[in-house]
């Protein structure tokens, strides 16, 4: 890939994406709830982030936040230096579910983002990340004639083609079987050490999060405040039966308040 | 019949037959039994259709009412879905005009009926008109109501891949709510049909509708009169399945099914 060659070892000092003081409100019928309150966050190009914590914590908000999709109540969200003030191509935000367009085959939805370019390095492009995501044969399909993992692959694919440097992924196997779900990870795995982008990833799954991540951030119930990072320094791949994978594991289940025995 | 298997052809097209067959065996006879003398068996009908189909006029009564059916329908789609759409858009224009559109919208076009004479004088005019109310509510509703349903999610994603207002409109709320306009814009289709066969009645002196009511006041003729009844429907009935041809295009499909 010649585009992503610019982003390699580029000298940016300091982190990609800090988050200061983030805290967001949310007002409704004259009451407001804290959701987040003073996150503090650097996370440096090229890692892969996953956020846990309780469900309703507001992972979600902070993702939002992040991409501009929500304007924090105080403190900022920079990226590369800039205060980011609302959604840009340069960081896409994946969705759980029904993210992909549905009135556009895989193609379309690859190239949605992809008008401003030449029709051939369009079609260039989009052959690229079909391949990527391993969708061949399905380039002329509609979503509806698509599997969950299939949509999340296309989801993902969709997002790449415009070249961002972040991707924000919310739950993006949250609502697949779970051996897709396991497949899924592996397929991501492989295209972020392809494609060497910024990652943060939010879940509700420990084992995803703990087979994924660079770091590891948890949050408390809400309002959410940043419990821990963990760093997770298992290298790829991951043997999930190991002694300091479970360690890992079992320390982010007592982070959460979860016991160990059901 | 198994719910399961797909019916086979020769059953698709049996037993539709056999209930309309049955239908005309109950008609003949009630009129045999009950010996009346003023409604047509189904003999006279075929011979009062026939009749009809001989005299020419009729071929000039279909086309006089397709084409205020195309005039007004056409009207009502090229000012109801741009508006319809607006409305969607811009909540608080249709805070506004909402509750105009809810409180006209009940009131039938037959009602309509003396104000079109009023306006428009008895001819072609007033039938249009009166097809056009009967198809723009619907169709205004229909395209309002589907922009405001598009799911957020569409409109972040547009907005992320840098789309400015008019694009996240043309590229993603429109397609988006393409299905439910359709919806829309049959049942404005089937409402306008409807429509023109009342208008006719009052409004001209030609058309579908007017046959069946000078069919009526000219000696009677009730063999006329529910032939003309029987070609109404056929041609409701064309008019919507080339319509539903339209629900099977592959960009609109998706909202069409029970799965999606």
């Amino acid at each position: 890939m010649s585009q992503a060659g610019a982003m390699v070892n580029s000298p940016i000092a300091g982190p990609k994406l800090k988050v200061q003081h983030l805290g967001v409100v949310y007002e409704r019928d004259g009451k407001s709830t804290p959701v987040l309150e003073d996150l503090n966050l650097d996370v440096s190009e090229g890692e892969f982030i996953c956020v846990v914590g309780p469900s309703g914590c507001g992972k979600s908000t902070m993702l939002n936040a992040m991409g501009g999709f929500l304007a924090p109540t105080s403190g900022s969200v920079n990226i590369d230096g800039e205060v980011v003030t609302g959604p840009d191509r340069r960081r896409i935000l994946v969705f759980q579910e029904r993210g992909v367009f549905p009135w556009l085959t895989v193609e379309g939805n690859i190239g949605f983002g992809l008008s401003k370019l030449s029709r051939t390095e369009r079609k260039e492009r989009i052959a690229h990340y079909v391949q990527l995501v391993r969708l061949q044969g399905f380039e002329n399909t509609y979503p509806s004639d698509l599997s969950g993992g299939m949509k999340q692959r296309l989801q993902v694919a969709r997002a790449l083609a415009v070249n961002p440097d972040i991707l924000f992924l919310d739950e993006p196997f949250g609502a697949l079987d779970s051996i897709t779900r396991v497949i899924m990870r592996g397929e991501l795995l492989r295209i972020w050490q392809t494609e060497k982008r910024t990652v943060i990833f939010v879940t509700h799954d420990i084992d995803e999060a703990v087979q994924l991540a660079d770091r590891v951030v948890v949050l408390s119930s809400r309002p959410a405040r940043i419990q821990d990072i963990l760093t997770i320094d298992i290298a790829h791949p991951r043997n999930i039966s190991s002694p300091r994978y479970l360690a890992i594991r079992d320390e982010l289940l007592k982070q959460i308040g979860l016991a160990y025995e059901i | 019949m198994s719910t399961l298997t797909k019916p086979r052809l020769w059953e698709r097209f049996f037993w539709p037959v056999l209930a309309a067959a049955l239908l005309f065996a109950v008609w003949h006879y009630s009129v045999v039994w009950t010996g009346t003398k003023v409604f047509p068996s189904p003999q006279n009908v075929r011979n009062g259709m026939a009749e009809l189909f001989r005299k020419h006029v009729l071929w000039a009564d279909i086309g006089d009412s397709l084409r205020r059916v195309a005039i007004g329908y056409l009207s009502a789609v090229i000012v109801g879905i741009p508006l319809g759409l607006s409305l969607g858009w811009f909540p608080a224009a249709n805070q506004v005009v909402n509750p105009l559109l809810q409180f006209l919208r009940p009131i039938s076009p037959i009602a309509w009926i003396p104000v079109a004479i009023i306006f428009f004088g008895i001819g072609d005019p007033a039938a249009v008109f009166l097809v056009f109310l009967g198809a723009f509510f619907p169709i205004v509703v229909a395209c309002a109501s589907s922009v405001s349903n598009v799911p957020m999610l569409y409109r972040s994603a547009g907005r992320n891949f840098g789309l400015s207002n008019i694009q996240i409109l043309t590229r993603v709320v429109f397609p988006a709510s393409l299905p439910q306009i359709l919806v829309g814009l049959r049942i404005a289709l089937g409402i306008a049909w409807l429509v023109i066969v009342a208008g006719e009645m009052i409004a001209v002196d030609s058309g579908l509708g007017y046959l069946v009511i000078d069919s009526r006041n000219s000696g009677k003729r009730y063999d006329l009169v529910v032939a003309a009844m029987l070609l109404i429907g056929v041609i409701g009935l064309v008019l919507d399945i080339s319509f539903r041809k339209l629900e099977k295009i592959k960009s609109v499909r998706w909202g069409f099914r029970n799965a999606a």
